[in-house]
């Protein structure tokens, strides 16, 4: 006779299924940084193998997928205390912190050392200091530290277009860092807008957002002068290789919106918002993934436009921004 | 009760293991495909190892292009 119990369900009822694995990669984000890096690879002058892009970007997004897993160890403390953010594998209970950090590590070395022996060094060294920048700068320093945690922490979801630029071209140039720009600057005011209406997850998990250290009405004030900081990076682009009428066109009209719906949103005061559940603010948070999308697919159909002779001798007229 | 070939612990984690065979042959045939990408691309296949190599020296290779 035995007291051990050979049914074994008893001890795993919380065990991980493989879809609570992929849930520690951040699958939207990873989504976000797939289009991004593509469009950024997509672009840039030169030719890769299809092969070799392909691998560029499975292991760009691997290297994202691998920081937000590293992300969700160092703040499972906060998720479990945040509604949005208390199903993730780790608060729910499903996957253990040490298993998170293990597939996180595994992932950041094996992502950063393929994409180098599929493109080229710096396109690796990139991915590493992007995971290292979201996972030690953003996750550990910045976040728990800092209302400006966002601002700078913006920089590791602005990287990947340039990483996809820089495994065809080998090198940064004015193109790659407008696209980066464009997400940085971008990364404030659409994180400041859902901010505003996920008002009591920050301040419940203490984190120093800008509406928990600042007030409401000083991120309202925020969102507004970002976006209007956003509008000259945005437009500059046009001015660049990889810009053009179409753009133009497109990034004159985006950007007159979000700079509408962050003059809306800075003109609003608590009660008001209050009284439509903030129907602005959640407004503006889905627009500006639609403004982020739709710039850089505009990005990608001036790449297969300016193929097309005629428009190539109608786009030469914008003038080019040439620095370096 | 003994564990016998399909254990309820089979059916919990088919899951996993179904996941992790496909990322692992999705992975081994990326690294195919990479490897036959790279050789048909036609780089330099030999490299500086000390010793003189006149494939490796371009003027070499251009006076034989004459």
């Amino acid at each position: 006779m035995t007291d051990i119990r050979t049914d074994l369900s008893y001890a795993n009822e919380g065990e991980a299924r493989f879809g609570d694995y992929v849930a520690l990669l951040k699958p939207r984000v990873m989504s976000l940084v797939v289009f991004t890096a593509l469009v950024g690879l997509l672009v840039a002058p030169g030719t890769i193998h299809p092969i070799e892009a392909l691998a560029a970007i499975i292991f760009i997004a691997l290297g994202a997928g691998a920081s937000g897993a590293l992300n969700m160890w160092w703040d499972a403390d906060i998720d479990a205390v945040m509604k949005r953010t208390a199903r993730r594998p780790i608060p729910a209970g499903k996957v253990e912190p040490g298993e998170a950090l293990g597939l996180g590590v595994a992932l950041s070395g094996l992502s950063v050392i393929m994409l180098w022996l599929a493109t080229n060094a710096l396109a690796g060294a990139l991915l590493a200091f992007t995971i290292f920048f979201y996972a030690v700068i953003y996750s550990m320093w910045l976040k728990r530290s800092t209302p400006q945690n966002i601002v700078i922490g913006g920089a590791a979801g602005a990287f990947p277009p340039m990483i996809g630029w820089v495994a065809v071209t080998g090198s940064v140039s004015i193109e790659a860092c407008l696209m980066f720009l464009l997400i940085f600057m971008w990364t404030p005011p659409h994180f400041w807008a859902l901010a505003l209406f996920m008002k009591s997850d920050y301040h419940k998990a203490g984190v120093p957002m800008l509406t928990v250290t600042h007030g409401r009405r000083a991120t309202r004030a925020h969102v507004f002068v970002y976006t209007l900081a956003l509008v000259p990076v945005a437009l500059a682009a046009a001015f660049s290789s990889i810009g053009g009428p179409v753009y133009l066109a497109l990034a004159l009209v985006l950007n007159a919106m979000f700079l509408k719906g962050a003059w809306d949103i800075w003109q609003r005061d608590e009660s008001r918002a209050e009284a439509d559940n903030y129907a602005t603010e959640k407004r503006v948070f889905r627009f500006s993934l639609a403004y982020l999308f739709l710039l850089f697919t505009a990005f990608l159909v001036e790449a297969v436009l300016s193929r097309i002779p005629a428009y190539a001798d109608f786009a030469a007229r914008l003038p080019l921004l040439e620095v370096f | 009760m003994a564990i016998t070939r399909e254990h309820e612990l089979h059916k919990r984690r088919s899951s996993r293991n179904v996941g992790l065979a496909v990322v692992l042959v999705g992975f081994i045939a990326l690294v195919f495909g990479l490897t036959i990408a790279k050789v048909q691309g036609g780089g330099t296949l030999q490299a500086f190892d000390h010793s003189y190599r006149p494939a490796l020296d371009p003027d070499n290779v251009r006076f034989q292009q004459r």
